[in-house]
């Protein structure tokens, strides 16, 4: 077919443009762009009131502190991963997509790419901000970025921000239903590993073992601090480990799914 | 060219296509045809590779369509129109569309162009009538210039005028080469727009053959004669050797015979009419004869009369 014999010429489109295409999916639409927005500000605006409120209190004030809620900004950032894929179902938006790039690795592939990377900036955005608003509001505590150790807390919930994303987006892919994938990611993240980490007796020995507070020990932990999986950076492993192999499993399972 | 071979889908306990095969050539429309329910969409869906069949297989332009380099340059289909983001607007569906399969990015304002819809491009797609809607998955469908088209139920919930245009320009298409599947549940539809038919009752092949064949043999026309006299006319009919029945509902009924010299058989008796109308067939009254038909054929047991098995032949040859 004639088709078939002019596209030898024509590379095949790959991973690139997959991911473009999702890229004007997902700034194409306005909800994204509230999420992103709400996220920034709510990670600076109540990490700027959690630092005025400690130096008031006394309490002490390190860079640390102004990255304490960064989970308040993750969450509003895994309800807009889940929703970039739940919404694709409610729509049937999905199965145009599938249609445009058949190879499902590579469609959800790209949609894993582009949530992260605007998880990745929203909570680089968020995370600056808070530190930023912080520094000026109480100048005279010391919240210099000195070494790695305050790097980390701070551009940390960038890294933070991106796994989250990505487990957002893989349970949405999952579950597909909107009301349902955002309900489990944000049980999940905000309340249930709070909560199994005040179980008497094995809650302290799960707690590095939960993704979520793994996540937190990545951005909190001082330079001093040695949890159980050692260094911040193994958490941060485990994290990128438990979202990628969630993420393998849902596109597994979306590949031999119905659409 | 598409071909479907021994492909099979089971949901739970409901077989909704059973063993269906079948090819779509190009240059010409073929009618998907076959009552609601009897798994136009799902065969559509297999062929797209969005569900997976149970058994069998189907092939677009020789391979599956998950194996497709371009799958847009190669197959455009509308199976949905509300398969889009109601918030996006009509050209941002397109752009990532057309980005996803590296077309280039003037094809979209080609085809919105192609469906009349340049004027809207730039409104949401939630916004749409159920018309523009079509008019935009057929863009949608187009913008790859792909060699093979699927359509499931284009005119669907469309205007006279909506109905008019789609049947055009899938005419148009299939007339400039392309292999064209559009799928109805309407007879009388197919008759206006395809060539070849391919007829399914509950999952399974019932015919594939020219439209023409198919219609002549599926859907026997009947005239309706009413009057005053009606045994009198009754009799005056049969005498001139027209077949002649009651029609159910006080009428009467003949088959076979024109409709003028019905009432020129009256005029001549000295007759008056109040009544004297063309009934054709419906689909689904044909497909009652014919799966009926072929239940018993399986079933080994008795053909009906003469009439229906020519019927059966026609369709199936
Ligand atoms: N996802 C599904 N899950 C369960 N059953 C299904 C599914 N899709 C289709 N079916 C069943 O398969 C059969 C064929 O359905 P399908 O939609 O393919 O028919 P159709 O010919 O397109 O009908 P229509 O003319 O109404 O569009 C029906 O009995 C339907 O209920
Ligand atoms: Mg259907």
């Amino acid at each position: 077919m004639s088709v078939a014999a002019g596209s030898t010429t024509i590379a095949r489109p790959g991973f690139a443009a997959a991911v473009a295409a999702e890229r004007i999916k997902l700034t194409g639409i306005r909800s994204p762009w509230w999420c992103a927005g709400a996220a920034v500000a709510v990670t600076a605006g109540l990490g700027a009131i959690v630092s005025v409120a400690t130096r008031y209190e006394g309490g002490p004030l390190t860079v640390a502190t102004t990255q304490l809620v960064h989970s308040a900004g993750m969450a509003v950032v895994m309800v807009m991963a889940a929703l970039a894929i739940t919404t694709e179902h409610s729509t049937g938006t999905i199965r145009t997509t599938y249609l445009a790039v058949p190879r499902r690795g590579v469609a959800l592939g790209a949609k894993a790419v582009v949530v992260a990377a605007v998880a990745a900036a929203v909570g680089l955005a968020g995370a600056f901000g808070s530190w930023g608003l912080s520094a000026a509001l109480v100048p005279d505590v010391d919240l210099a970025l000195h070494g790695a150790v305050e790097w980390r807390q701070v551009a940390g919930v960038g890294a933070v921000n991106l796994l989250a994303a990505v487990i957002a987006l893989a349970v949405g892919i999952l579950v597909r239903h909107t009301a349902g994938a955002v309900a489990l990611v944000l049980v999940w993240g905000l309340v249930a590993e709070q909560l199994i980490g005040l179980l008497p007796g094995v809650g302290p020995a799960l707690t590095p073992w939960l993704p979520f507070q793994a996540g937190k020990y990545f951005v909190t932990a001082d330079g001093t601090a040695t949890g159980l999986l050692g260094s911040p950076w193994a958490a941060l492993g485990y994290l990128t480990a438990v979202a990628a192999g969630l993420l393998a499993v849902a596109v597994a399972v979306a590949r031999r799914r119905d659409a | 060219m598409i071909e479907v071979r021994g492909l099979t889908r089971r949901y739970g306990a409901t077989l909704a296509v059973d063993d269906l095969s079948f090819t779509v050539e190009p240059g010409r429309v073929t009618g998907f045809l076959g009552p609601n329910g009897s798994g136009k969409s799902t065969t559509m869906r297999l062929v797209l590779g969005l569900d997976r069949p149970s058994a069998g297989l189907a092939l677009v332009d020789g391979v599956p369509y998950r194996e497709l380099a371009h799958p847009l340059r190669t197959v455009g289909a509308l199976l949905d129109a509300r398969w889009v983001h109601p918030n996006r607007t009509a050209r941002a569906h397109l752009r990532w569309l057309a980005r996803s399969n590296r077309l280039p990015p003037g094809r979209v304002d080609e085809v919105l162009d192609q469906v009349g819809l340049t004027a809207v491009a730039d409104r949401r797609a939630g916004a749409f009538s159920l018309g523009m809607a079509q008019r935009l998955g057929i863009a949608a469908a187009l913008l790859g210039d792909p060699e093979i088209l699927l359509f499931d139920e284009p005119v669907n919930g469309l205007d006279p005028e909506g109905i008019v245009w789609v049947r055009r320009f899938v005419r148009g298409l299939a007339a400039q080469g392309r292999c064209v599947l559009v799928s109805s549940h309407l007879l009388p539809e197919m008759a206006l727009t395809a060539d070849e038919l391919v007829v399914i009752g509950r999952g399974r092949l019932i015919a594939q053959s020219t439209t023409a064949e198919f219609v002549d043999s599926a859907s026997r026309t009947s005239v309706r004669v009413d009057g005053p006299r009606l045994d009198e006319l009754a009799a005056a009919l049969r005498r001139a050797g027209v077949e002649v029945g009651p029609s159910g509902d006080g009428a009467l009924t003949a088959t076979g015979t024109p409709m003028a010299r019905i009432g020129r058989v009256a005029a001549d008796a000295g007759l008056a009419l109040s009544e004297l109308s063309l009934h054709r067939g419906s689909l689904e009254e044909a497909f009652m004869r014919i799966t009926g038909h072929e239940v018993e054929y399986t079933a080994g047991g008795p053909a009906g009369g003469p009439d229906d098995s020519a019927a059966l032949t026609a369709a199936k040859g």
